[in-house]
């Protein structure tokens, strides 16, 4: 694992939601280029641990990070909060295009960042809905609305929304848990060929996802006072064929859930 | 256990593999005996006895693949399937071994015997204890039974070449026993071989608890992974 480039870094970092410590110590080095999932039952801190890198828990009163985030070896909340959500994207549970067309939806994120030039415009939405595998479905239609797409292809065009910024990191929430089991494996094939381009770090509650479709893997769990903690990361490979911990083991041989 | 039917499963195929085991176990145990008394009615039931052997290693082997197809299992249940996978083979290929030493006996029909059987049952013996622990180790998880028992195989090994010496004497005293001699030399080959796939069990066995894979042979351990 230390052969590779970090991206994304975490130092006993302990997330509370006002007196209530939601995460406890975590330690764990995101690989550049690599596909991260996390795993862990419901309620361990998964998707608190995710919107670390994007600081999306701030959003809620009384939540505080202690420790240190780091991207690039730089403190996340050294930068500044709009740069840092252009660099880390993020692609949630169900798919939320905005009630516009394709095009709109695309060129939302670029032409916020004060993109103006109508080609420049059209070649980033090409480019992402290529990128997110949409294009070929979507091309005759992009005055269509994002809404009268199937349930697979607005996560796509969501994935593709949030390329259009050319971000480094890409969060995914259970990106697949609201599709069907084909757009599923789409989705996951997709994450593959972007890992080429972005670091991906994703949660997820099916562990045969993240068993098929990750590099690395980060099991957590809750504590007996309600705390979540990483228990075991490592190359999915290992961890799904000889975990270090009979914690994780139990879990992913569904001996406790 | 929030997977019950699962967990079932995957220990009534460990319980298959414990059965097969044993049938295999008495099979070598009776080949020898069978050769000893050139028991040909007893010879005939070990054939018989190789097919059910045979039928209940597919039936293991088409278990695993439905459980692995329906339930994805990962881990420590997925070693201990790949395990099974590889120990119902070896138990298969020990079961060939006892219908082997029955041909052996069919084939020297009724003449008499070049040498009293001595070394041979010995062998048996000992290969099939060493089985039976294998397989105790197997179920009870026992990794350092299982790496103990491959070192008893140096035994076999000594008794097969102190068999060679002799069946060579016999031919050289009287070159017409060349046939017989033979065939005797066969199945004792076939009973040291029985021993080294113990071993192959045993490595699987470690295999299945730590996910090491290594081979134990007679100049020490060779790491896989």
């Amino acid at each position: 694992m230390a052969m590779e480039a970090t991206k994304l870094e975490v130092n006993h970092c302990d997330f509370y939601y006002g007196g209530f410590r939601a995460l406890k110590d975590v330690q764990v080095q995101i690989p550049a280029n690599r596909i991260t999932s996390i795993i862990g039952p419901s309620g361990c801190g998964k998707s608190t641990f995710l919107r670390l890198f994007n600081r999306m828990n701030d959003l809620i009163p009384g939540a505080r990070a202690e420790g240190e985030i780091r991207m690039d070896g730089q403190q996340l909340y050294d930068l500044d909060i709009v740069e840092l959500r252009k660099r880390v994207g993020m692609v949630f549970q169900r798919p939320n295009p905005f009630p516009k067309s394709i095009m709109d939806n695309v060129a939302y994120g670029p032409r916020a960042h004060g993109v103006r030039d109508r080609v420049r415009l059209e070649e980033i939405v090409e480019r992402s809905l290529r990128d997110a595998a949409l294009w070929d479905e979507v091309k005759d239609n992009l005055d269509k609305s994002g809404l009268a797409l199937s349930g697979g292809q607005q996560q796509r065009l969501c994935i593709a929304r949030a390329l259009a910024v050319e971000p480094e990191v890409i969060l995914m929430d259970e990106p697949a848990s609201a599709l069907d089991p084909v757009a599923t494996l789409r989705i996951e094939e997709l994450i593959q060929t972007l890992k080429k381009h972005y670091t991906i770090v994703i949660v997820t509650h099916n562990m045969q996802q993240a068993a098929r479709a990750s590099d690395y893997t980060a099991f957590f769990m809750m504590g007996e006072d309600r705390e979540g903690y990483l228990v075991e990361y490592g190359p999915t490979r290992e961890v799904f064929t000889n975990p270090k911990d009979r914690r994780t083991e139990d879990y992913i041989t569904g001996k406790f859930g | 256990m929030i997977r019950e039917a699962y967990a079932k499963e995957l220990q009534r195929i460990q319980d298959e593999v414990m059965l097969l085991g044993s049938m295999v176990g008495d099979a070598i145990l009776k080949s020898v005996e069978v050769l000893k008394r050139r028991d040909h009615e007893g010879a005939k039931c070990l054939r018989k006895a190789d097919r059910e052997i045979n039928q209940r290693r597919y039936a293991i082997e088409s278990d695993v693949l439905t459980l692995i197809a329906t339930q994805q299992p990962v881990a420590g249940d997925m070693r201990v399937l790949a395990a099974v996978l590889e120990i119902a083979t070896e138990l298969e290929r020990l079961g060939d071994y006892a219908k082997g030493i029955a041909k052996i006996s069919l084939k020297i029909g009724d003449e008499p015997l070049i040498k009293p059987l001595l070394d041979l049952p010995v062998m048996a013996q000992k290969g099939v204890d060493m089985l039976r622990r294998a397989l105790d180790a197997f179920a009870h998880r026992d990794v350092e039974q299982a790496r103990q028992i491959p070192h008893e195989d140096d035994a076999v090994d000594d008794l097969y070449d102190q068999v060679y010496r002799e069946l060579i004497a016999i031919i050289m005293g009287n070159p017409r026993t060349i046939d017989q001699a033979n065939y005797l030399m066969w199945a004792a080959h076939n009973l040291e071989r029985t021993a080294d796939r113990v071993t192959n069990i045993c490595e699987r066995v470690i295999f299945m608890v730590t996910g090491e894979m290594v081979e134990i042979g007679r100049k020490g351990v060779r790491e896989y992974n």
